[in-house]
């Protein structure tokens, strides 16, 4: 048992650190749920690409570089520790390509992939529907059969980034017969193609990180079905278990997070206060447990594991050290808390309230969780 | 990198499990909290065999040299069966207290590897009572750069029955037959090393006193029936054992990335973290573990209020959750990154 980096580990992370170092911009981006804001982080993730930073751990021919799961989670150690801005492309990155990884034809990865790698195709998911929640299936959104495709209608909603993104990916019932999980086909739609008509959301923060999406007989080609129609369920739990577990969150924002915590705590308390000492501790705690969790489901992974219920742990304890340290953050800047634009805490905040909610309720994982690692019977909600 | 244990450190955790299965270390904790030393001291002799007290012990004095992972994958199990007697003061401690070459060691670090000696140690200031002292061979007192032998004086009674506490009647200065060994600068570094060892090894003792929180919890929820049906089913209850689970889940790696740090400039901090997280784990577990068990939880008769008391005790045993929190902050790093 060893934290020891090899050789080519370490240079790997000595370079992303480097580029980093020397590109990230000087000035923060505007929000990318703005029209502006989102032109500014294409052309940042086109410029991440060109340095074959953008999707590390893609096999090269998508513009990755093969990297290895280990070198991913000190990829993103390294990405956030150096203030990066956060990626317009993650909807796609982390929960599409993964998913087509597995079940996409070559022919689809070929089409889509390289062009989000190089945020010239943004994605946005489409999950959710008004009746649905994390209950994904309940859903009711249709796909009918026609020729060469499908027509798509029904209305999603809580669409991450589909306000301003090129296309999106979600769940449609294919078989109007079927019950919950069958029948269900995974289907890529174009946002601006006829029938799609978006309704942006202001979120908490007054900006439309996302979006109503109503189709009305939408024509999508059968290649842009992934996997067998009917299937989709199976499909879709691919990228859940992403979404869950290692993928959308690594410990490197959570990382880089407590760190500035720490300096804050420096500047604004030092050893003068100690009501929220105990808290600035156990959130440095916290982000250094999960960073040391995730090493292990890498090793694990690495000798041929699976990502199990664990993807569930790891999001039960992220969401609330995320809201925890962003709280003490908070209580830390006294009267200045509540400013916005200032300080980066508040709106931190805004967006970790979010985490116990999407991607599956932290009720949800809590029965993943009790049933699936410890063994308690299934019953009644 | 590869951040897990080992085949052999898991076979040797099973072992462990096997011999501890068929020992009743419950009826040997009850019977220790009498004063009644002899089923405890049959398991103490009986993991001697396997090996577990001549873990960290120089192959000089008879030990094994086994890494600080391999100890505490032995106390998460001693734990996890509530065995009795001072086994992070003996086998954890005292041999980082005595390194190879020091006066003592030679005289009791052969004992400790073949189970025939038991230590009780006082440091001060965050132990600053005596663990089973009257079954203690070795009974040394560090105070600064002090050491000495003491006595055990007046008796006192832990709320964890099984855990002995006497005050300590120190002798003179330098006693311990140390002569001039025992100046501040080495003391000092060996205390904080035998410091450092006794909080992982309770910390990993508190990780496996929780972890058996949570299983008999599990186990309960399983067959308990309420309103027709297992308390399992009801979602108050998963949801309470899915926390725990999670904490326990998350505070496992801090033990075995701090046994992995010791002897390093971060040993401190993460040591302490690791008692911090294990502690907050295992509390949870006996909160947790008694509100699903209800009243028979509550009861002397069962086996989970072994572990309530010994987790309630051990959260203070060894650094209090604020002497560790402080630890921590004072060991994060200036700048850059966490790790």
């Amino acid at each position: 048992m060893d934290l020891d980096l090899d050789e080519r580990t370490t240079a790997f992370r000595d370079e992303v650190r480097a580029w980093l170092a020397e590109n990230v911009p000087k000035r923060p981006l505007a929000s990318f749920d703005t029209a502006e804001g989102f032109e500014q982080h294409r052309r940042w993730e086109a410029k991440l690409a060109d340095a074959r930073l953008s999707v590390v751990s893609w096999p090269r021919e998508y513009g990755g570089r093969d990297a290895s799961l280990l070198e991913w989670v000190l990829f993103e150690e390294e990405y956030y520790a150096a203030g990066a801005p956060g990626r317009v492309g993650q909807n796609g990155i982390f929960m599409l390509a993964p998913t087509l990884f597995s079940h996409g034809t070559p022919e689809q990865r070929k089409r889509i992939l390289p062009a989000m790698a190089r945020g010239e195709q943004v994605w946005a998911q489409a999950w959710s529907e008004p009746e649905a929640g994390s209950d994904i299936a309940a859903l009711r959104s249709t796909a009918t059969r026609t020729d060469g495709g499908w027509l798509l209608s029904g209305q999603k909603v809580w669409s991450s980034r589909a306000t301003y993104a090129d296309r999106a990916f979600g769940l449609f019932r294919s078989d109007q017969d079927s019950e919950r999980h069958r029948g269900l086909t995974y289907v890529m739609f174009d946002l601006r193609a006829d029938g799609v008509r978006v309704r942006p959301i202001p979120q908490l923060d007054g900006e439309p990180g996302f979006a109503e999406i109503f189709l009305d007989e939408v024509f999508v080609p059968d290649a842009d079905v992934i996997g067998e129609p009917g299937e989709g369920w199976r499909v879709a739990m691919t990228t859940a278990n992403n979404e869950r577990g290692l993928s959308l969150r690594s410990p490197g924002r959570f990382l880089a997070a407590a760190d500035r915590l720490v300096r804050l705590w420096r500047e604004t308390h030092g050893d003068t206060e100690t009501a929220l000492a105990a808290r600035v501790a156990d959130a440095w705690i916290q982000a250094r447990a999960y960073q040391l969790y995730t090493f292990g489901t890498v090793t694990r992974l690495a000798e041929g594991g699976e990502l199990g219920p664990e993807s569930s742990v790891n999001k039960l304890f992220w969401s609330h050290l995320d809201v925890g340290l962003h709280e003490t953050a908070l209580e830390l800047l006294g009267p200045d808390a509540e400013l916005s634009g200032k300080t980066g805490w508040p709106e931190g905040w805004l967006f970790s309230l979010a985490g116990p909610i999407y991607g599956g309720t932290d009720q949800i994982q809590r029965n993943v969780v009790a049933e699936r690692l410890l063994g308690l019977p299934r019953g009644q909600r | 990198m590869r951040f897990a244990l080992s085949d052999e450190q898991r076979q040797f955790a099973e072992s462990i499990d096997q011999l501890l299965s068929a020992s009743d270390p419950a009826k040997a904790n009850r019977a220790w909290a009498q004063g009644q030393h002899e089923p405890g001291m049959r398991i103490w002799q009986a993991l001697a065999e396997l090996g577990v007290q001549a873990l960290i012990v120089p192959q000089q004095w008879g030990g094994i040299e086994a890494t600080p992972v391999d100890l505490v994958v032995a106390f998460e199990r001693l734990g996890y069966h509530a065995v009795p007697g001072p086994w992070v003061d003996t086998v954890a401690a005292l041999p980082a207290l005595l390194p190879e070459d020091h006066p003592l060691a030679e005289r009791f670090l052969p004992g400790v590897a073949s189970g025939e000696t038991l230590a009780s140690l006082v440091l001060r200031p965050h132990v600053p009572y005596a663990l089973d002292a009257d079954v203690a061979q070795a009974r040394l007192l560090l105070d600064g750069a002090a050491l000495r032998r003491f006595s055990p004086g007046q008796v006192l009674s832990s709320m964890d029955g099984s855990r002995r506490l006497f005050e300590p009647v120190p002798g003179a200065e330098n006693e311990a037959d140390t002569g001039a060994d025992t100046g501040a600068g080495t003391v000092t570094a060996e205390t904080e090393a035998a410091f450092d060892m006794g909080v992982l090894a309770t910390a990993a003792q508190l990780l496996g006193a929780g972890q058996w929180l949570l299983d008999a919890s599990v186990t309960y929820a399983k067959q308990r029936k309420q309103y027709g049906r297992e308390i399992g089913q009801y979602q108050a209850i998963k949801h309470l054992l899915a926390d725990v689970a999670t904490e326990l889940e998350l505070a496992r790696p801090l033990v075995h990335a701090a046994a992995i740090a010791l002897g390093g400039d971060t040993a401190a901090r993460d040591v302490s973290a690791a008692k911090v997280a294990c502690a907050r784990a295992a509390h949870l577990a006996a909160r947790t573990g008694l509100q699903v068990h209800g009243a028979i939880g509550y009861t002397a008769e069962h086996d989970l209020g072994l572990r309530l008391t010994k987790v309630r005790a051990l959260v203070s045993a060894w650094g209090t959750q604020a002497v560790h929190r402080t630890r921590v902050l004072r060991g994060m790093p200036e700048h850059g990154r966490v790790g």
